[in-house]
């Protein structure tokens, strides 16, 4: 059984009472991606479920919710998802062939995950770095005005950290 | 020009924090607007002949006016920081270095509107910002600007971040009012609008960052001042976020008297194309608004200077004008395939449908598939007036604009540049090799003067 801890259920409260009485729904993403955080990196069932528990909503109000967004990942991925922009304006910047240039290197295909469970490549649409592209998302933050070079560095740094 | 009022002190070290802001004169437009009524704020902001700076270019203060005030019942303000239209990223450079102008326009917005609980609902994805705003947001309120009873006028307000999670949908307003409320980003129908009706059932507005930003400024210096500045109904500065092929790609903030021009070939801007390429085309208000040919975005269609304001970026209406639209200013060189660029887009708005309303729903999937199709070497000679016919039967017919949004790239693209689509399916081998190039536009494509 998934369980917040003690502090994280002290900050659910503290989300839940951003809104007013009986409208505790409105924290229904906000607790989405603490649980993506915590749980794995992804939402499976039970997850949903303990988060609709949290909120008294029924758990397809949550299925409905977290499929339709996608930043929560409703599949398992690998411990670093690169989430690489491929709108227009990226596009004009090479972004196809630093996704290609990934797939190569990685050896794996978009929606794919390496076999040692590192990587996953995800291709995005627009993510509002389109002055300092292409870019991916890496986590929390952004890596951009990525050239293979870069991509190597990134790859090679997640590596070294992972054995560490 | 180059006139900077949002971002005069972006460049100061340290304007990210409190101390620093306030050493700016930073919070000054609260205390003068804690002593006004709140109606005096609005006719101030009306005066400004400010616009909604998000896209849609809808005067401020008239969106203000229509607010439904009922006897106990809350009412609230939420900033729309979801920017997700490609080729747009200013709001996020707002943020990222002086969150406080945010907060400080929020304040005042709020005292104005009667909200004592304001949200900034921002792009999932923008998740450090998230953390920058909530710790302007403490700062702010360790310093009395915030909580109960501000400055001593018994005006109490918080302001509360909430991201969403990845839907370009939930920048339009009663989207983003759903996924406030914990739902999928299904536009409502509308009436009844968010000013009756809005989060929660209560009255709200809904207004963009850089909007909100603009009312410190209106405040400190008078609505009548503001208007000054610009031209004709372009009062005030805008941001402009520029991307794609150009020497400088970046966030500039513009009086809107200059050319489209000077904008794209002066080195105070974007300091033309690099590699001595030539211009070939740009879309300049965001992926949704039409893209038009360097000839048509240099001068309009009578031949005049086409100049950096919402009315000379509409001149010609759709046929041979564009629009301001939310200021993502994107550059394509000679060296850009327009069916590709196209099909990136269909892509775009096919991924970011919700789905509600059959045409977007099923007509961006079908956008995508025959500009794949034409893009990969596929397409038939009829799949041009298909493509045409599935925009045309998307724009209007849907309950939010991400219909209209969705047809008017690929309508513009097939307008402005119709033989690129021709031989796209002419030559589908060569095309998979080689870029159509300029030689079709030869006559038109400008060399720079500046």
């Amino acid at each position: 059984m998934k369980q917040f801890s003690a502090e994280q259920l002290n900050q659910v409260q503290a989300i839940i009472a951003r809104y007013p009485e009986g409208k505790q729904k409105s924290a229904l993403i906000p607790l989405l991606h603490l649980a993506q955080e915590t749980f794995g990196g992804w939402l499976d069932t039970d997850t949903m479920d303990y988060i609709a528990s949290l909120l008294t909503i029924k758990p397809i109000e949550v299925y409905e919710v977290a499929s339709f967004y996608s930043m929560f990942h409703m599949k398992p991925v690998g411990k670093h998802v690169f989430e690489v922009c491929q709108t227009g304006p990226c596009m004009l910047n090479g972004s196809d062939e630093i996704i290609a240039y990934i797939k190569e290197k990685l050896g794996i295909e978009a929606g794919q995950t390496t076999a040692d469970g590192l990587f996953t490549l995800k291709p995005v649409e627009c993510l509002g770095a389109c002055g300092y592209a292409p870019m991916m998302q890496l986590g929390k933050h952004y890596k951009e005005f990525l050239t293979k070079e870069k991509v190597d560095q990134i790859i090679e740094e997640l590596r070294t950290a992972s054995k560490n | 020009m180059s006139k900077k009022i949002l971002l005069e002190h972006a460049h100061i070290e340290g304007i990210r924090f409190y101390e620093t802001y306030r050493k700016n004169g930073g919070y000054r437009s609260v205390e003068k607007a804690l002593k006004m009524s709140p109606d005096e704020i609005v006719e101030e902001v009306k005066k400004s002949g400010l616009r909604g700076r998000g896209g849609a270019g809808f005067p401020t203060g008239m969106k203000w006016s229509f607010l439904a005030k009922p006897e106990g019942v809350p009412r609230h303000l939420v900033c729309n920081a979801d920017e997700s239209e490609p080729g747009t990223f200013k709001d996020r450079y707002l943020m990222e270095f002086l969150p406080h102008l945010l907060i400080e326009g929020l304040i005042v917005s709020s005292y104005a509107l009667g909200s004592n609980a304001t949200y900034i609902y921002i792009r999932g994805e923008y998740a450090w910002i998230t953390d920058i705003l909530e710790q302007a947001i403490t700062e702010a309120k360790a310093n009395g600007w915030l909580g109960k009873n501000i400055l001593g006028t018994g005006f109490d307000c918080e302001i509360y971040v909430q991201r969403g999670a990845g839907a370009y949908i939930c920048g339009e307003e009663t989207a983003l009012i759903e996924s406030l409320e914990g739902k999928r980003g299904n536009p409502r129908i509308k009436p009844p609008f968010p000013a009756i009706q809005g989060l929660w059932m209560r009255p709200t507005v809904v207004n963009n960052v850089e909007t909100l930003a603009a009312v410190v400024p209106i405040i400190n210096m008078g609505g009548d001042e503001y208007a000054k500045i610009g031209v004709g109904k372009s009062t005030g500065t805008k941001l402009l976020s520029v991307c794609g092929n150009v020497n400088k790609p970046g966030v500039y903030e513009i009086d809107m008297t200059i050319s489209v021009e000077e904008f794209i070939y002066s080195d105070t801007y974007c300091g033309g194309i690099p590699n001595g390429k030539k211009l070939k085309a740009c879309i300049p208000g965001g992926s949704s608004v039409p893209i038009l040919p360097a000839n048509l975005l240099l001068k309009t269609a009578k031949g005049e200077t086409r100049m950096m304001n919402y009315e000379s970026l509409a001149d010609g209406g759709f046929a041979t004008g564009s629009m301001m639209g939310s200021g993502g200013f994107i550059v394509l060189d000679e060296t850009q395939c327009i069916v590709r660029h196209t099909m990136s887009l269909a892509r775009f708005y096919n991924h970011e449908s919700c789905g509600q309303c059959s045409p977007c729903r099923e007509g961006t999937g079908w956008m995508y598939k025959i500009l794949k199709n034409i893009e990969y070497g596929h397409g038939k000679m009829s799949d041009i007036d298909l493509l045409w016919d599935v925009q045309r039967k998307i724009e209007g017919n849907t309950i939010c604009p991400l219909g209209d949004a969705a047809a008017w790239p690929v309508a513009a693209a097939i307008r402005h540049f119709r033989d690129e689509f021709e031989w796209h399916i002419n030559n589908p081998v060569e095309a998979q090799t080689r870029n159509y190039g300029l030689a079709h536009y030869a006559d038109p494509i400008h060399v720079p003067t500046v």
